[in-house]
């Protein structure tokens, strides 16, 4: 199963260029295990505009590569931080966390 | 991928690296030079150092988002025409929507279309070329704080009625003057005399917007609407005067030859605006009121006087102004006579 629409990720690589496509993955590799880090402390600290801002830059992040479901997991997240419901996240972060290691698999072996 | 005709200095706010970095690849491909800030705050500490042509903004950041980014910007001088194109979430286009109201300039949905992207930030660099150009322009011809206000407005008053107080002023009889003397030294006359004359008109609120030869034209009242327009025309006029006596004497001390000048007032409606086009722009007056100031200047020499104004002008004059009723003249062409007053010091 693929998590990162084709079409998308194809059109951001003939955007980018085959060398800067890679140093962009890098990048959404680099970020996205801190982010979710941020997600998780800002939960544990009931700080939701915190939480709101970490799950907006993994939407916006997702949604670069195509990673649709994610993306939609991630403005889950973010709706419950603007609306400081965080105490309704429940399993959402693992669920979240197992899309994005997903994710991140698929994006590795997209390197060129 | 086409490179503009100019490359742009452009800013790119975000706390999303990412985007950051995609974006900066995209406007380098376009040809233009780039530099980042991951929050406002940041920003607001580059532009002030140093100078951009368009901020690609993003809404929601820690420290200084989007909203408060563009408060700062509105509210300073130096940066209030810089054009701002919000960069946010397709999901956030309420927010976009207020961005825009507060003076945004337009906006890019993320993930970016290099497309859409190439042609909002040229468009953005185009009108900030203008912008700069308009700057100029306005320093050049208005006092600072005119073009100040100018900008600020816009140019709200292109096409449209106004009242005003319009001024011709023209050096008697230059010909036979320059004719005497070598041309590097009736150019240099010529840039004090204007010189001279700017100062006076400038520093009552007018704003010289034509010159030909030896004579210009000057309107006060407009483009910045402003009540005392008659006295302040009137009270420049008496300045050039003055000024000129000063110069005056300054060349009989050198040996040259004196100046003497007229100037004409009217006041009433004309129509005023902008014209011109991208690279070129001026405000311009026209209507019978221009028409009868010119006439007016003419009749100066007829006169014998320095300095004459019609009834309309007149007739708002504060008391202070010394003025003598000449009466009626009749200037060809026109239906009625104008009833002409001399103003002196």
């Amino acid at each position: 199963m693929h998590f990162i629409d084709r079409a998308t990720f194809d059109e951001l690589k003939q955007i980018s260029g085959e060398g800067f496509i890679n140093e962009l993955i890098d990048t959404f590799l680099d970020d996205a295990p801190r982010l979710f880090d941020e997600l998780k402390s800002a939960l544990a600290a009931g700080d939701a505009d915190s939480f709101r801002r970490a799950a907006h830059s993994l939407k916006s992040n997702a949604a670069t590569f195509g990673a649709g479901q994610l993306a939609e997991l991630a403005k889950g997240l973010e709706g419950i931080g603007r609306e400081s419901r965080l105490g309704e996240t429940g399993d959402r972060l693992n669920v979240l966390n197992e899309a994005l290691a997903s994710v991140c698999d698929e994006l590795r072996g997209l390197k060129s | 991928m086409n490179a503009p005709r100019e490359p742009g200095r452009m800013l790119i706010v975000d706390d999303n690296r990412v985007n950051r970095l995609l974006l900066t690849h995209a406007l380098e491909q376009n040809g233009h030079r780039v530099s980042t800030a991951e929050n406002g705050k940041i920003a607001m500490e580059m532009l002030r150092g140093k100078s951009y042509d368009v901020i690609l903004l993003d809404i929601d950041m820690p420290v200084m988002n989007g909203f408060e980014v563009l408060e700062a910007l509105l509210s300073d001088n130096e940066l209030r025409d810089l054009p701002v194109v919000m960069t946010s979430a397709s999901d956030e286009l309420d927010r976009v929507v207020k961005c825009i109201e507060m003076g945004a300039e337009d906006y890019l949905v993320k993930p970016l279309n290099p497309i859409l992207l190439r042609a909002r930030v040229n468009a953005s660099l185009e009108k900030k070329r203008l912008r700069d150009q308009q700057r100029k322009l306005f320093r050049t011809f208005a006092t600072p704080e005119v073009a100040e206000q100018l900008l600020r407005e816009g140019f709200s008053l292109g096409g449209k009625y106004v009242t005003a107080s319009v001024m011709f002023a023209d050096i008697r009889s230059f010909t036979s003057l320059s004719e005497k003397q070598e041309p590097t030294e009736t150019i240099e006359l010529l840039n004090n005399y204007f010189a001279l004359m700017f100062d006076a008109i400038t520093g009552n609120h007018g704003m010289v917007n034509q010159m030909e030869g030896d004579g210009m034209m000057a309107i006060f009242g407009a483009p910045v609407i402003e009540e005392h327009h008659c006295n302040h025309a009137a009270r420049a006029a008496l300045e050039m005067i003055d000024l000129l006596n000063a110069f005056n004497e300054q060349r009989a001390v050198q040996g040259k030859g004196q100046i003497k000048i007229g100037i004409g007032i009217a006041t009433g409606r004309v129509i005023a605006g902008y014209t011109g086009t991208q690279h070129r722009a001026t405000y311009t007056c026209v209507g019978d009121t221009v028409n009868i100031a010119a006439r007016i200047e003419k009749y100066t020499k007829t006169a014998g006087r320095s300095v004459l104004i019609d009834r309309a002008t007149h007739s708002s004059l504060s008391a202070d102004f010394k003025t003598e009723d000449l009466g009626e003249v009749m200037f060809a062409g026109k239906e009625h006579a104008i009833n002409i007053f001399a103003v002196s010091a």
